[in-house]
């Protein structure tokens, strides 16, 4: 135990101390934020003076509709009809239109709708900037129509109301806590196949670099092979520990700058920062209509529970993976390239999960969901996916359970299996190997 | 349990699937002794080894390490191996590695720190410590895989191929050292096929081919036991008569001749008729086979070099 930790100290120490681990772990996020902020950066800048023409046949507007001081989307009133505004929409005289049909009544029950037309698509900011003045207008209208005075009208909205969100077991499905369901379920899925990847990988450089080096046998001479093999998994799996929690903060100190360095975005989101992960989030949540709503869903997200879970799944995950990895690597020779092909086996469960993963987010109940869920090899991906729903929308407690104890036996049985390997082709030079000699080298007794 | 020795292997053997490495081999190593594990590429001299340092498990038989029964786990701190295929980690600070090392075979950490200095003074290698591995050149790293092998103080040094890669100067260096790691009482394997380096360091061989010894003793008693009976000779004279019962010509050198003894003749039977002829012998001295002769006679006709696969039942 005490030389795993020797080996373990030196494996993450070395890696810690180098000067590409500083670059990728501040790079990283750094490079993650330039990219979501350059995605809202263009957002919000698309809507740079975006002109509307309204034609106010039914006077609902009066001549006016809530602008705000130094906002980007200027209504003009005109008096052309649906040919003459397509045509001035198609000169790009106007980026889009309102036509407001004579019939039009505030008041009236029936639904008449306002046509709102556009040369390109809008972007999810400038439409909900659209809807919300236009709907405040159409709020205060009616409200005036209905004898509210002015002054009262302000003094209502002015009061704050303070909600508090509590959640019993008995939840109300809510179109947008799903749709945030489904992202952070298919982001932390996602981030746990990157990490089987990147740090997988980098266990599997690491035997081999040990191989080419020839230092294999040096060190087996004073440390057995499981211990060398288990040392170098654990110290870069507190590696990657380390990592995710240094862009886990950089990444919360990030999201709490975006207010400051992108005012106009806040004049948007107001209370809700922005998460780069959420984006997909928020994607769904255009579709319901209320990115204000997000807020609401995310209180009704259970974070504890998720990241909980993905802190097992992802170790758990890792450890089994990686010992898969050290076998590989251990049957390499001089370059990567034989590692490559060997690979092979060890990434179709990975990519599967993937897959899976993809159809748990939609129905985390689906029988594919729960196998995939429940298997070790593709579990830390897809239960990521299914606990993002909570309990017991995605998941009940038994098949967590179940789930977990699968994983933990299933890295006892892959680290039984590649550490026999690992033991053999760690001191084997010179030879090809293929998966046939791996299969026997693990199946050979001592 | 014979007390002096240190390492005793009984009926030891290791079949691969298509090879049998080692196949039932015995001998034991005196306390204080510099060995000579000789043999053929493929003999299985690193699969005997890989067993002794407890890399291996053997299939059958029995390692005994200082009277006890040999403990691959707990035992590992009374040997140092260096393997024929080594090396270091090359990104790693020297002096960094060497504390790792030491500490793999259990020292603590200020033990390690203390054999260390003592080492890299010894050697020279004091400006050594901040330096990488990626900066030595092959010779420099080769002292310093050295110093890691021997730095816990084991009693037992296996050393496999120590020289190859270094110049005579440090080799020189390196030699004295196992002297003098001898002469402390640990006791040292080496593992070659370099013969002069056997002859001039090593007390006992033993040699080895396709998985068996062949053979097992001391350098000169082997080298006696090899002996041809030949003899060189070189005079001074004219008109020598080389006509005799005890002794026949194998080569004439102008100056002087090789040649056998007859059975039944001593060396002296050989002075005596040059003698008789009034002829000034300068030198006279016995042909003894070198180690190189004696391996290759042995080694020769087997299947050695062809030794590729054959069947284990």
């Amino acid at each position: 135990m005490n030389k795993i930790s020797l080996v373990a100290k030196r494996e993450f120490l070395t890696r810690v101390q180098k000067k590409t681990f500083l670059l990728t772990t501040i790079g990283v996020p750094v490079l993650i934020f330039a990219f979501y902020a350059a995605i809202i950066f263009f957002t919000v800048k698309s809507s740079d003076n975006f002109k509307i023409a309204v034609s106010d046949n039914a006077n609902v507007f009066n001549g006016e509709i809530d602008s705000k001081k130094g906002s980007d989307v200027i209504f003009e009133f005109v008096k052309d009809d649906t040919t003459v505004l397509k045509t001035k929409l198609e000169q790009k005289e106007y980026d889009a239109y309102l036509y407001v049909p004579a019939g039009y009544s505030i008041t009236s029950k029936t639904i008449d709708s306002l046509h709102f037309r556009s040369a390109k698509t809008v972007g999810i900011m400038t439409r909900e900037k659209i809807e919300n003045r236009i709907s405040k207008t159409l709020e205060e209208k009616r409200l005036m129509a209905m004898n509210i005075s002015k002054t009262q009208l302000d003094s209502i909205q002015n009061q704050k109301e303070s909600i508090i969100f509590s959640s019993s077991s008995g939840k109300t499905e809510n179109q947008t806590k799903v749709g945030l369901s489904y992202g952070v379920g298919f982001v932390s899925g996602f981030m746990i196949y990157i990490i089987l990847f990147i740090y997988g990988t980098m266990v599997m450089r690491g035997v081999v670099e040990e191989k080419v080096s020839r230092i294999a046998e040096v060190i087996i001479s004073s440390v057995k092979p499981f211990q060398l093999m288990m040392g170098k998994i654990i110290g870069i799996g507190a590696v990657g520990l380390l990592q995710f929690i240094i862009w886990g903060v950089l990444i919360f100190a990030i999201q709490l700058l975006i207010p400051v360095l992108f005012p106009q975005l806040f004049e948007q989101m107001q209370t809700q920062p922005v998460q780069p992960g959420m984006m997909a989030a928020a994607e769904t949540a255009k579709q319901s209509g209320a990115l204000s709503g997000i807020m609401a869903g995310l209180n009704e997200i259970n974070f504890p529970l998720i990241i909980g879970c993905f802190i097992f799944y992802f170790l758990g995950g890792y450890f089994m993976y990686a010992s898969l990895f050290a076998a590989v690597g251990s049957a390499a020779n001089e370059d990567m390239q034989d590692a490559q092909s060997l690979l092979l086996p060890i990434m179709m469960p990975i990519i599967f999960a993937i897959v899976i993963m993809m159809q748990a987010v939609n129905n985390p109940n689906g029988s594919l969901a729960v196998f995939g869920s429940l298997f070790p090899l593709t579990s830390p991906i897809v239960m990521m996916a299914r606990v993002a729903h909570g309990i017991p929308d995605g998941v009940t407690v038994f098949q967590l359970i179940l789930s977990m104890v699968f994983l933990i036996l299933g890295f006892f049985g892959t680290t039984w299996l590649a550490a026999k390997i690992y033991r053999t082709g760690i001191l084997m030079y010179g030879k090809k190997v293929t998966w046939k000699e791996l299969w026997k080298w693990a199946v050979k007794k001592n | 349990m014979n007390m002096s020795k240190i390492l005793e292997l009984q009926a030891l053997r290791k079949y691969y699937a298509t090879q049998k490495a080692v196949d039932d081999i015995s001998f034991s190593i005196e306390k204080g002794s510099i060995f000579g594990l000789l043999g053929p590429n493929g003999a299985g001299k690193t699969t005997l080894l890989r067993m002794i340092t407890g890399i291996f498990y053997p299939d059958m038989g029995e390692i005994m390490l200082d009277g006890k029964k040999f403990d691959p786990i707990n035992d590992i701190q009374l040997i140092g191996y260096m393997p024929e295929e080594r090396g270091l980690y090359k990104k790693m600070k020297i002096g960094e590695q060497a504390l790792y090392l030491a500490q793999l075979k259990g020292l603590s950490k200020t033990e390690a720190m203390e054999k260390i200095r003592f080492w890299f003074k010894k050697l020279e290698m004091e400006t050594w410590w901040n330096k990488k591995v990626e900066d030595l050149s092959k010779g420099m790293s080769q002292k310093l895989q050295f110093v890691t092998t021997v730095l816990h103080e084991p009693k037992l040094i296996i050393l496999d191929e120590p020289f190859s890669g270094l110049d005579p100067l440090n080799a020189n260096l390196i030699k004295d050292e196992i002297f003098g790691l001898a002469k402390r009482g640990s006791t040292i394997i080496f593992s070659t096929h370099r013969m002069e380096q056997v002859e001039e360091i090593c007390d006992h061989i033993i040699l080895m081919n396709l998985g068996k010894k062949v053979l097992d003793g001391s350098v000169s008693g082997i080298k006696q036991s090899f002996k041809e009976n030949k003899f060189s000779i070189k005079i001074q004279g004219e008109n020598i008569n080389v006509g005799s019962q005890a002794f026949s010509i194998l080569e004439d050198k102008g100056n002087g001749y090789v040649l056998k003894i007859n059975e039944g003749f001593k060396s002296n039977d050989i002075l005596m008729h040059f003698l008789q002829q009034g002829v000034t012998v300068e030198a006279f001295n016995e042909i003894l086979p070198s180690l190189n002769e004696i391996f290759i006679r042995l080694v020769e006709g087997s299947n050695a070099r062809t030794r590729s696969f054959q069947q284990v039942d």
